[in-house]
């Protein structure tokens, strides 16, 4: 081999073949920058979050009202503490994850495969949880009505406090007519249906309960504390809006309408927790798989555990995103 | 040899933190008491957020105090996630900086831009003729 290879004179320097340079094997730096630019990614996504916030400044939902379900605590209120309880359970896999790389250092084969599950576990509960977040989200709360403009205007009691839709709606006879075999059709039904409630009902359910009225995507500012709040509308202006403006009934979440105020919320919560959480998913199918390497003793016979150490980059990766995901979506 | 030599010295770890105000015994000392610090910086923010306190409200950049006690408080843990579970602290200064540098320049200029771009846009429509509220 020696002598269909010509001699440079730069063996033994860097770049000269043999040394790595910067010090890094070729897999690990090309770890570094596929994840570089996944950053980039990331922050595209996040920065157009910011930039249809900056745009919407005055009518964003605020987050406080949006995520404040916790399991088994039905009806409390209970703002961030889901996604916090997350956010340790993925800064924990991180953590049995690096004393996986650390035992793998070591070439500690029963350590670096016990740790490796508990990262695996620590993943699933993770993805598990933004499922469940989807779901409370998806189904929505209280419930909501749209007008022409594509706003979002929500009923609230004499305090301020939110009302559902169904604590004053009663549902109406829906109109479907029946038809027979002969007809090859089983029924036809007006437009709504399938809605829970029409838009016609609500606004006589409204109309029978002088103590409600409307407030608006508008945020305004509190001037005793400073904080932003959503504009409460008066008896007559809601009365107003309400007949005059109201064109459907918005129940949940979806890509289309969202309860809670601007669709483009919806859209980028689920773009960029999907997106986060298809991370996630992916790095639980890697961590498996170097499992299962571990276990066969693959690294054991490759005589380091350099994979374990790649692949953790990447898992460590996703929990670094997940703080920026948390801080935007859930803190500012 | 040399080449030896360097992979053994690759795989030491800095056991410093802070600046080296805080020594740990060993790599997974250190990874125990990054966790404690990851955990504390949280705490106070799920305790900021869940609080409020009407004092943060102020502004400052067209930012309130808290969203910048948050941003700020965010980047020390993405620091502390980079720098010791991603071991970031013992590459070497080369590879440190072709990859943070890189981001942070492009992620600056990224959020600047359209940051600006987006408020513009929310003036036009607050100033426009033509309400968007109907």
């Amino acid at each position: 081999m020696d002598t269909t290879v010509a001699a440079t004179g730069t063996e033994g320097q860097k770049w000269g073949g043999g040394t790595e340079p910067l010090r890094a094997s070729y897999g690990k730096m090309m770890m570094w920058f596929f994840i570089l630019s996944d950053a980039l990614t990331f922050s595209g996504f996040l920065a157009a979050y910011g930039f249809s916030r900056f745009k919407f400044i005055e009518e964003w939902p605020i987050a406080d009202e949006v995520f404040n379900h916790f399991p088994f605590l039905h009806g409390v209120d209970a703002p961030m503490f889901y996604v916090a309880l997350m956010t340790f359970i993925l800064i924990g896999s991180s953590v049995t994850m690096v004393l996986a790389v650390d035992a793998g250092h070591q070439m500690n084969r029963k350590k670096v495969s016990f740790y490796l599950l508990l990262t695996i576990i620590g993943g699933l509960i993770f993805v598990g949880s933004q499922a469940w977040e989807w779901q409370n989200f998806i189904n929505g709360e209280y419930g909501a009505v749209k007008t022409k403009g594509g706003k979002i205007l929500q009923f609230v009691d004499a305090n301020g406090d939110r009302v559902a839709l169904d604590e004053f709606v009663s549902v109406g006879p829906r109109d479907v007519v029946p038809y027979g075999e002969s007809e090859g059709i089983w029924y036809q039904a007006s437009g709504e249906e399938n809605a829970t409630y029409t838009l016609q009902e609500v606004q006589r359910g409204f109309a029978a309960r002088p103590d409600l009225t409307i407030r608006t995507q508008q945020l305004v500012v509190n001037e005793e504390t400073g904080a932003n709040e959503k504009l409460i509308l008066s008896r007559e202006e809601a009365m107003f809006k309400l007949n005059n403006q109201a064109v459907g009934v918005v129940e949940g979440a979806n890509l289309v309408e969202n309860e809670y105020g601007a669709p483009l919320f919806a859209d980028f919560f689920f773009f960029i927790t999907g997106f986060h959480g298809f991370h996630v998913f992916s790095g639980v199918i890697f961590n498996i798989i170097i499992f299962f390497n571990v276990l066969l003793g693959t690294y054991e016979r490759r005589g380091h555990y350099e994979m374990v150490e790649k692949v953790g980059l990447y898992w460590h990766f996703v929990d670094l995103v997940w703080v920026f995901v948390f801080t935007f979506f859930y803190l500012v | 040899m040399a080449d030896h030599a360097a992979h053994n010295e690759h795989h030491e770890h800095k056991l410093a933190i802070f600046r080296g105000k805080l020594k740990f015994k060993n790599n997974v000392q250190k990874i125990w008491g990054v966790l404690i610090l990851l955990s504390l910086v949280t705490i106070v923010e799920v305790a900021l957020g869940y609080i409020k306190p009407d004092i943060l409200n102020q502004e400052f950049l067209a930012l309130k105090y808290l969203n910048w006690i948050f941003i700020i408080l965010t980047i020390v843990k993405a620091y502390y996630i980079t720098w010791d579970f991603m071991h970031m602290r013992d590459e070497v200064s080369g590879l440190r900086r072709a990859v943070v540098w890189t981001g942070v320049f492009l992620i600056i200029y990224l959020i600047a831009i359209l940051l600006v771009e987006g408020d513009y846009i929310y003036e036009v429509y607050k100033n426009a003729a033509v309400s968007s509220d109907f």
